[in-house]
């Protein structure tokens, strides 16, 4: 059995719940012969691979769910194997060349040249061009962005590129400059509702308006993980009531008491055991830039304004630095160690303040 | 096609084979910005200096070695194909060798591509007996991004071979090529083009493609793209084919497709700052995020928006700019949206205090 987010996701572009006129958009843009490349943006569990989903199904028909997974081995310049997973069907192929990490230039450019110089195989009544969609695009190192600029343009006439980031602002500007972006904003709270109660009634429950709301809080307004939130809680507990416990993300919660040791004590004693805690979330496999964003909005929520600013410049910098060296730890450490400094420093000198 | 035939030098077995091609394979429709490229040098809007010097040229069937300069849209690609294209007419494409950032263009390539074609000698008749210049033309379009090595490599190569070959090369940032070429060519300056020429521009595709419009509309295109008559275009062909040939284009739609950031949305940011409440500004930027907006986007936006704003004073927006620098280029080298943006914002209220 399906998850309710698989099991409900809309397969046509007019069945959306949201964003309706956009939807009616992209028909317009199927309806013409000539198609650009797309970027869809958007935070995630927006829908942006919902819609485009849809938009293939579309213009090539229900031929685009029968969907077969294949793995697809690459030799880089240096003669080393590179695996990655694709999903295709006979006209899209999906990717994530993030997997393939620092070789992800190899793999654009090999699996295009693969794919674009290949035809169609019938021409009558279908498009002309192969669909490759990029997920994650935002991951993709600058080289590889390069070198897919190059490519989009050269194999035009056989293959389109539909990229899914989370943000544009990673993506060099002559990639946005050749895409038609696609902005999916999150549905909003009223939006959210109305779709978790719909599919409880589809599964024959009664939702509460009340528990729906609270979902929707904890959600933030990520539709994919509101739902999956409701069908956790269903597991919980079958009849939904009003004031029913939703279960929190775990991570989300250690992470939360990790914020809260920080603050109650700053001695090198506890940032080994901090360090502890941080390889503990990067070990189950959290991010490290949620991490670190959950990390500085624990810490500076009480603070006085003058630590705020401070904190974030360091945050800032360390982040930064994190994204471009290979060791996670060492910068989530920096940071930390960093913190308890400004904080010491800030209760050492209101204790001097109130002496005189 | 005609006229290829006309001249008689081909043989009739490979004039059956393109023909065969042709057929089976529709021509997909082009770009605008392809379609509306001007066909010769008269056509070339705003730059009055070049095309005067370049009219002289093609009468006098002469080019000097050049280095076209100035911002992106401005028409320089266009100006040296349109030259090129009334100098040598149908064979245009056997005495031009164009490479752009996108081919591969190290020393190696300077040593041998370019090397060997400049150093083929071309006929001053063309094969019908009428008179051509005798020389081809070589187009480095951004220039700027060879490596400095790529560039000296050219040096001795410009000289040597300029009985046969002429080079054009074009460039965004004028001080990113090396002094050597630099005085090895005549230098030309191309200047933004001001709003009325790229509204007049736009008037014209308009009308020939049947876009409906509005008129202030033509406004905010000039707005978004700020001279650069490629991008005006662009957005307008987009915007063409997401809303459908029924839909009359208006200013929300273009600020929608180009992926530019509501006025208001500047503001509020500046006006959540000024409050000093950090919570309001947590709450503000989360709401951009679940915009999807992009933060980089706001970024760009808000210098222009900082630099002329009348309710700051100097060291204030120097402060902010300074700011606004670091977070922007750590943005671009992968540093997260949320604490980027969040630093900036506690910065502004710390200047604005």
């Amino acid at each position: 059995m399906a998850l309710w987010v698989d099991k409900y996701r809309p397969r046509e572009l007019s069945k959306l719940d949201y964003h309706k006129d956009q939807a009616e958009n992209l028909r317009n843009l199927c309806k013409q012969s000539d198609f650009p490349h797309l970027m869809f943006y958007g935070p995630s569990g927006a829908g942006k691979k919902t819609r485009i989903m849809c938009l293939l199904r579309e213009m090539y028909g229900s031929g685009v769910e029968r969907l077969r997974s294949e793995t697809m081995t690459f030799t880089t310049p240096s003669n080393r194997k590179v695996e990655v997973m694709t999903v295709s069907s006979n006209y899209h192929l999906e990717v994530n060349p993030s997997d393939a990490g620092m070789y992800d230039r190899t793999v654009v450019i090999d699996l295009i040249k693969q794919v674009a110089q290949t035809h169609q195989i019938e021409i009558s009544g279908q498009r002309e061009f192969k669909v490759i969609v990029i997920s994650e695009g935002d991951e993709l190192t600058k080289d590889a962005q390069h070198a897919l600029r190059r490519t989009m343009e050269k194999y035009v006439a056989t293959c389109r590129i539909i990229i899914s980031v989370n943000s544009t602002s990673r993506i060099i500007p002559a990639i946005r400059s050749r895409c038609l972006g696609i902005r999916v904003a999150a549905p909003n709270e009223t939006e959210i509702v109305s779709i978790l109660q719909n599919t409880c009634k589809r599964e024959g429950l009664a939702l509460p308006v009340e528990l729906a709301k609270r979902v929707v809080d904890k959600s933030e307004r990520n539709l994919r993980r509101a739902l999956l939130m409701l069908e956790a809680a269903k597991v919980a507990k079958a009849p939904f009531t009003a004031n029913q416990e939703i279960p929190d993300l775990d991570w989300q919660v250690f992470l939360r008491e990790t914020a809260s040791q920080i603050i109650s004590e700053q001695t090198p004693a506890k940032l080994e055991k901090i360090r502890e805690r941080l390889y503990e979330l990067l070990i189950q496999g959290v991010p490290p830039n949620l991490i670190f964003r959950g990390l500085v909005e624990q810490l500076v929520s009480n603070c006085d304004m003058s630590i705020k600013a401070k904190t974030l410049e360091f945050a800032t910098e360390y982040e930064h630095r994190m994204q471009s060296g290979a060791k996670h730890i060492f910068h989530l450490e920096a940071f930390v160690a960093q913190f308890m400094n400004i904080y010491k420093k800030f209760l050492s000198e209101l204790v001097m303040t109130d002496d005189f | 096609m005609q006229a290829f035939l006309k001249t008689g030098k081909s043989t009739a077995g490979s004039g059956d084979k393109n023909q065969g091609a042709t057929t089976t394979r529709r021509k997909p429709p082009a770009p605008w910005v392809e379609k509306y490229r001007p066909r010769n040098v008269d056509d070339v809007v705003e730059q009055s200096e070049v095309v005067a010097v370049l009219r002289k040229c093609v009468e006098g069937g002469d080019l000097p070695n050049m280095l076209l300069y100035g911002p992106p849209g401005t028409g320089k690609t266009s100006t040296i194909l349109a030259a090129s294209r009334q100098i040598f007419g149908d064979m245009f494409k056997d005495r031009i060798l164009e490479l752009n950032a996108s081919d591969e263009r190290g020393i190696n390539v300077v040593r041998t591509k370019i090397k060997n074609f400049s150093q083929l000698s071309a006929s001053s008749v063309r094969p019908d007996g009428k008179p051509c210049p005798p020389f081809k033309i070589i187009i480095l379009d951004e220039a700027d991004s060879m490596t400095h090595a790529a560039q000296s490599a050219l040096r001795r190569t410009m000289e040597k071979e300029s009985r046969s070959t002429r080079f054009c090369l074009i460039c965004n940032y004028v001080s990113r090529i090396i002094v050597p070429i630099t005085s090895r060519c005549s230098k030309f300056r191309f200047k933004a083009l001001g709003d009325d020429k790229v509204i007049d521009r736009l008037k014209y595709i308009c009308a020939m493609e049947g876009v409906k419009i509005e008129e202030d509309a033509y406004k905010s295109i000039v707005k978004i793209s700020g001279g650069d008559l490629r991008r005006a275009i662009t957005t307008l062909q987009s915007c063409y084919r997401l809303k459908g040939p029924e839909h009359i284009i208006n200013t929300a739609d273009l600020f929608e497709m180009s992926g530019v950031i509501p006025e208001y949305y500047l503001e509020d940011y500046l006006e959540v700052c000024r409050s000093g409440n950090y919570e309001r500004l947590e709450q503000f930027v989360r709401e951009i995020g679940f915009s999807a907006y992009s933060v980089g986007q706001m970024m760009e936006q808000f210098v222009e928006f900082v630099v002329h704003h009348p309710g700051l004073n100097d060291p204030q927006k120097a402060k902010i700019c300074d700011k606004l620098g670091e977070c922007c280029f750590r943005l671009q080298d992968g540093g997260s949206e949320y604490l980027q943006i969040m630093d900036l914002g506690c910065c502004i209220i710390l200047a604005l205090k």
